[in-house]
């Protein structure tokens, strides 16, 4: 059994660190690709854009979301927004029905029926080319909408666009954490758009094409990840999703362990069913990267997180059988043992460097996001928290997740 | 969309992946290798300290015992089994660390020897344990009386145990294993003033035995100074 468990480990570990080198080749091919543009960037032409703002129970958020819209740096003529109240039981309705006076807003109320009702309500009166959506908890640079139509103008047969989502208001310790991995995420995505790989158009400000919902129907439930469902649905009809790195959409996350738990159980639920949804275009050829380094890629890092934690759990009970045992032999002493260091006693086992790389590799992503998210280089105590936090609660989620999966119990949206 | 997967690129990364592991694994052995070298240099100061004291005992036989400190142990011997042990655990029972063992167990003979001489000589107040244990298979008793002993051993600094592994292939080891008649079915088995226990002994057992093996060492010393006074 441990022979197996080492093999299992072992495999488990080169493939994590494959996965790594994958994303540390992909930067070093494409880094001259990667920078922040200024102000000063124009369009040839400006497409009229529809934005959906789909809101439930979302009254205290939805009108920073809203300015933000209006204050785009972007034709005012341009842009039509749509509010879609999805059955709110707050003030949600009010807050937006002070909207209705603006010409470019359009206002819509209807029973709840979860986010990709809202959006389809949305889609049926979109007459614009392109549309979007902007989640009511996130707010858009004023920069975003002009740099994220520019990869439309650039490359006509792109048929999405992904913003970077950053992390605003980030108070304590958790929220610092996502706000680490946010940035690290950001590095991720673009390196995904490179190899055209990307799964998830996530609902803060990805701008489409018309033309994808025309040919490929509107939202599905998707296991209440509709957003991460639509790229499965495009990558399988081979539409181009690009990821624009200076486009940038802020976004509140969760302050409590809890609320963080729960989103993150919906998002891993959504992605393991969705995926077992489209199983039958996992390694295959012809869907590109995104069949074959993607999907495997995430797929991997669940099942090595787990791996780890079960051998820490197994670690971890056998050291405190050992001390129990120590305790029911000599008892409690709290001899002087000599506590001073040894290097001779640092663990010099080739698996300590991988880990090592394993790590530094993680630090570096998130230093490279933050560098192409703020443009500045620096280690924030977030990445700290990030692998401290996230060591602690992830596996909760990523086991719950899998376990829900088997016995096909849906997650709760909040 | 471009669909043309570069499998060139799969398998450089490939490449490097395997090349970072068995950098891993070239350091891992570097640094393996370094504390082995560390090992070996500590049991050479500890021959060297064992032959300086058998000589400086030799020297000092015809004159008095006052002159002869605490000094004369090795105090290195403890570090060593213990970074013995380690790299047994993380280095692998590699052919140096069994080596390395041995040279350790016959270092252990010696240090008794020496230090048994001394106390017999002397008077001093000491006392040796002999343990006897097995790493071959699992024996969970013995793990629990290694337990015991380190705890003795803080609880009396004059107490010397030295551990000895059955399945060491030593004749001086198998001379120790004829001489006390242990067998590797009644492990683990202890040594003191040679009565020979077997099996798990608790921590009050060996403490009653400790302090009465200082009591007739007090004894024994009083009466020899009354005797060198008549």
């Amino acid at each position: 059994m441990d022979v197996v468990s080492s093999v299992v480990f072992y495999i488990l570990i080169f493939l994590t660190v494959y996965v790594q080198i994958f994303f540390l080749v992909t930067f070093l091919e494409n880094r001259r690709k990667i920078f922040i543009r200024g102000n000063e960037l124009k369009l040839a032409k400006y497409p009229s854009v529809t934005i959906m703002v789909p809101c439930w129970n979302e009254e205290r958020t939805v009108y920073k979301t809203v300015r933000s819209l209006l204050e785009l740096d972007y034709p005012k003529n341009k842009i039509q927004i749509f509010l879609i109240d999805d059955g709110s039981t707050d003030g949600t309705w009010c807050a937006i029905k002070k909207f209705s006076k603006y010409p470019n807003i359009k206002i819509f109320q209807k029973e709840n029926g979860g986010k990709y009702t809202a959006l389809n309500l949305g889609l049926v009166h979109v007459e614009t080319d392109f549309v979007g959506c902007l989640d009511a908890d996130s707010f858009a640079d004023k920069y975003s909408l002009i740099r994220l139509m520019s990869y439309f103008e650039k490359d006509p047969s792109v048929m999405a666009v992904a913003p970077s989502i950053i992390a605003c208001n980030s108070k304590n310790i958790i929220q610092n954490a996502q706000k680490a991995e946010y940035h690290m995420s950001v590095f991720m995505k673009k390196m995904l758009g490179f190899i055209e790989g990307i799964h998830v158009t996530p609902g803060p400000l990805t701008i489409f094409r018309k033309k994808v919902f025309d040919d490929l129907g509107p939202y599905r439930h998707a296991h209440n990840t509709e957003d991460m469902e639509i790229a499965y649905r495009m990558q399988k009809n081979h539409y181009k999703i690009e990821q624009c790195n200076d486009a940038f959409v802020y976004t509140n996350t969760p302050a409590t362990a809890k609320k963080l738990y729960r989103q993150r159980l919906r998002w891993i639920y959504g992605f393991l069913n969705n995926t077992i949804d489209y199983k039958s275009i996992l390694f295959r050829k012809k869907y590109g990267h995104f069949s074959t380094f993607t999907l495997p890629a995430a797929l991997l890092s669940i099942c090595a997180l787990i791996y780890v934690v079960f051998r820490l759990a197994y670690d971890l009970s056998h050291f405190l059988y050992n001390k129990i045992i120590e305790i029911k032999t000599v008892g409690f002493h709290f001899f002087a043992k000599s506590i001073s260091f040894d290097p001779f006693f640092i663990n010099t086992e080739s698996l300590g460097f991988v880990f090592i790389f394993i790590y530094a590799w993680v630090i570096v992503s998130i230093i490279l996001g933050r560098k192409m998210a703020e443009g500045k280089w620096k280690f924030s105590p977030g990445i700290i928290y990030y692998l401290t936090v996230f060591a602690f609660i992830a596996p909760f989620w990523l086991i719950k997740a899998i376990y829900n999966t088997i016995l096909k119990r849906k997650p709760a949206w909040r | 969309m471009n669909n043309n997967i570069d499998w060139k690129k799969y398998l450089i990364v490939f490449l490097i992946t395997a090349s970072l592991f068995l950098t891993a694994s070239y350091l891992s052995n570097y640094f393996g290798g370094q504390k082995i070298n560390q090992l070996k240099a500590i049991q050479d100061k500890i021959a060297i300290d064992i032959l300086s004291s058998e000589t400086q005992f030799s020297l000092l036989s015809e004159l008095s015992c006052k002159n002869i400190s605490d000094s004369v142990f090795s105090s290195e011997l403890g570090e060593l089994g213990n970074k013995l042990e380690w790299s047994q655990e993380n280095l692998g029972a590699t052919e140096e660390v069994s080596y390395l063992k041995k040279y350790y167990s016959l270092l252990q003979i010696k240090d008794y020897l020496l230090a048994k001489r001394i106390s017999e000589r002397c008077k001093t107040k000491s006392a040796f344990i002999l343990y006897f244990y097995t790493t071959a298979e699992n024996c969970s008793l013995c793990e629990e009386e290694s337990l015991v002993l380190s705890a003795l051993r803080t609880a009396y600094p004059e107490l010397r145990v030295y551990s000895f592994d059955y399945s060491t292939d030593l004749s001086a080891v198998s001379s120790m294993l004829q001489i006390y008649k242990i067998k590797d079915t009644a492990l683990p088995a202890l040594v003191i003033d040679e009565d020979v226990l077997t099996g798990f002994h608790s921590l009050e057992d060996l403490e009653t035995r400790i302090q009465e093996s200082f009591k007739l060492q007090g004894t024994e010393k009083a009466s020899a100074e009354e005797q060198s006074t008549q």
